[in-house]
């Protein structure tokens, strides 16, 4: 009886619709992706003439064979690789020290640290001020500059703290009775307790600083340290041909070579999307609960 | 949140009558103040000590003076800004964007997860849930690329698909002021839509099944279960998002706007944040800049509690 209500003709004309334009949406998103993997393994001559697909006529790897043999492409990608498992490292643990002893709600002082903390959502120095402080800690040019201003992100920061506090009290109490610690007790109790959290803020800094543009934009002049994204751009970008002169390899993008480029700049994360979305979810949701 | 003293797991016993002073405090807790301290430097350093450098908004900075030695100029920055022709155009751009957010960005997400909810086709939902969030992953580098690939005047697939339906000139979208506006609020419905949707779902999914079956007895069809159920039922999530919307009103994703800007629009792609970068870091007006970026952090201040205030005296339960 209850299914009565989705048999009418109105019923069925709008779930027709509402099918059709979720599907579009679906394409919408998938689509330029698509063309833009096939458009890398395609020639020049095709991606001129034709004007979309999705499997190229004549499979062609010269684009990546290229990419893979000049300097400036390997470079970057190596740097980009270096500096996200570095600052992946650097990050979590900051977080994960600074999570834990805010969790602990009788420790004096605890307040007053994360109200410190939580001000800085609300207000900061902005742009100019902290470029100032990074430039005068010497660490323009820097790959610590890709990584140190960005450390702690205040809401990974209360989201780890509040599953901190959830644990339960009494195995702590326990490994202390036995004469742990406090530094054994977060290391050898603590932490094992909180891999899949930890699995999750990884790959939330991780993605963070590998899709990171403003940070390299800001701090990194010399073109020998270019990450991938400030590569990217500056290959696909309207003012490709003055960019590409600053580095001492001057050739013309080709359209194939821009698409490549964005290939290789998003598989990573693609290939780690299946993981990124059961953790990314629950993260989003208990961001969302906490808040 | 008081600074509540609770017994402390070990040696919780404090002697009757006897306050532990601050450096056995200190003692005790030795370890865990360890761990606080690497984070409490990295915010010490990296955000308030910036704080401190917003001084140099009253000063004309120079860096080899330093903040001491820089002459101090009063609000002199701030009445460049205010009497200047720069303000009026930042305000209106950032404004003109923040309204179509309104209209366009913040119903997108509602309006998707709503239809989803509608669809009964289990796989089908998954699958499309799944992938329109893909795009949050990306980078605005990215985004940035596909868009000049897709909309460039001399490659660009979409460009010159439009160009063939409707004939007339061929349009540079990604270079013209005119098309700056779409083409951001397309690029963010493309990049954030899906991902927001995740929070309104999670709301629609712990709506009651027996509200709904209460209201098919009282003979309600799918439109007023919508409305009466449905609606009301996620009006809180919306509410949250919406304070935290306008709490970010003049937040413009400064990657998105800076890779979208060129020579050509820039009289129309300026923001706040953009002008910022532009003239402190790129023509070195380091005072400037940093007034014109304290005006906005003054604004945005002002906005959250704004807003928060608003949620509150509308019967909402604010963010705090």
């Amino acid at each position: 009886m209850s299914v009565n209500q989705y048999r009418s003709v109105g019923s069925r004309i709008f779930d027709a619709i509402n099918i059709a334009v979720l599907v579009g949406l679906g394409l919408i998103t998938l689509l330029p992706l698509l063309y833009v993997l096939a458009g890398s393994f395609a020639s020049e001559s095709e991606i001129a003439s034709r004007t979309f697909f999705l499997w190229p006529e004549k499979f062609v790897t010269s684009t990546y064979e290229y990419i893979f043999a000049t300097d400036v492409f390997i470079r970057a990608l190596l740097t980009t690789i270096g500096v996200t498992v570095v600052g992946t490292v650097v990050q979590v643990g900051l977080t994960l020290t600074m999570a834990y002893p805010l969790a602990k709600r009788y420790l004096p002082g605890r307040t007053l640290a994360l109200n410190l903390v939580i001000f800085t959502v609300v207000f900061g120095g902005g742009i100019i001020p902290t470029y100032l402080v990074v430039r005068d800690l010497g660490l323009l040019n820097s790959y610590w500059a890709l990584i140190l201003p960005l450390a702690i992100n205040p809401f990974y920061l209360i989201i780890v703290k509040s599953f901190f506090q959830e644990l339960p009290e009494a195995l702590e109490e326990a490994a202390r009775i036995d004469g742990a610690t406090e530094m054994g007790v977060f290391w050898k109790i603590v932490l094992p307790l909180s891999k899949p959290i930890i699995a999750t803020f990884s790959l939330f800094y991780a993605v963070g600083i590998w899709n990171d543009y403003m940070s390299p934009l800001l701090y990194i002049d010399d073109s020998s340290k270019w990450t991938l994204q400030v590569l990217v751009r500056q290959l696909t970008g309207a003012d490709a041909q003055n960019a590409l002169s600053a580095m001492e390899t001057v050739f013309f993008p080709t359209q194939g070579l821009k698409f490549a480029v964005v290939v290789i700049a998003t598989l990573p994360i693609l290939c780690f999307y299946p993981f990124l979305q059961k953790h990314f979810v629950k993260g989003v949701l208990i961001g969302s609960v906490k808040e | 949140m008081a600074t509540d003293l609770a017994p402390p797991p070990v040696k919780a016993a404090k002697v009757a009558g006897h306050k532990p002073n601050r450096a056995q405090t200190l003692w005790r807790y030795r370890w865990l103040y360890l761990l606080l301290i690497p984070g409490l430097a990295y915010f010490f350093v990296f955000k308030y000590v910036p704080m401190r450098g917003l001084q140099i908004a009253f000063q004309d900075f120079v860096p080899f003076l330093g903040y001491n030695g820089s002459e101090w100029v009063g609000f002199k920055h701030f009445v460049d800004l205010f009497t200047g022709p720069d303000f009026n155009r930042l305000m209106y751009n950032t404004l003109f964007l923040a309204f179509l957010n309104i209209i366009f960005v913040f119903p997108a997400p509602i309006i998707v997860a709503l239809m989803l909810n509608e669809l009964r086709i289990n796989v089908l939902k998954r699958s499309v849930q799944s992938l329109i969030y893909i795009p949050h992953f990306l980078s605005w580098t990215i985004v940035a690329s596909l868009t000049y690939i897709l909309f460039s005047v001399d490659y660009g697939v979409l460009a010159g698909w439009i160009h063939e339906f409707l004939g007339g000139q061929k349009i540079d979208y990604v270079a013209q002021p005119d098309w700056f506006r779409s083409i951001i609020i397309l690029q963010t419905l493309w990049k954030t839509t899906g991902w927001t949707t995740i929070i309104y779902l999670a709301a629609l999914a712990g709506v009651s099944p027996e509200l709904y079956e209460a209201a098919r007895m009282d003979g309600a069809g799918r439109w007023r279960q919508l409305w009466h159920v449905t609606l009301p039922a996620i009006r809180p999530t919306i509410v949250v998002m919406a304070i935290l919307m306008s709490g970010n009103l003049l937040d413009m994703s400064f990657e998105q706007i800076w890779l979208m800007t060129n020579n050509l629009n820039r009289g129309t792609a300026d923001v706040f944040d953009t002008f910022v970068y532009y003239v402190g870091i790129n023509q070195g007006a380091y005072s400037y800049a940093t007034a014109v970026g304290l005006f906005k952090g003054v604004a945005g201040v002002l906005l959250i509690f704004g807003s928060n205030w608003l949620a509150k005296r509308l019967g909402q339960r604010g963010l705090f």
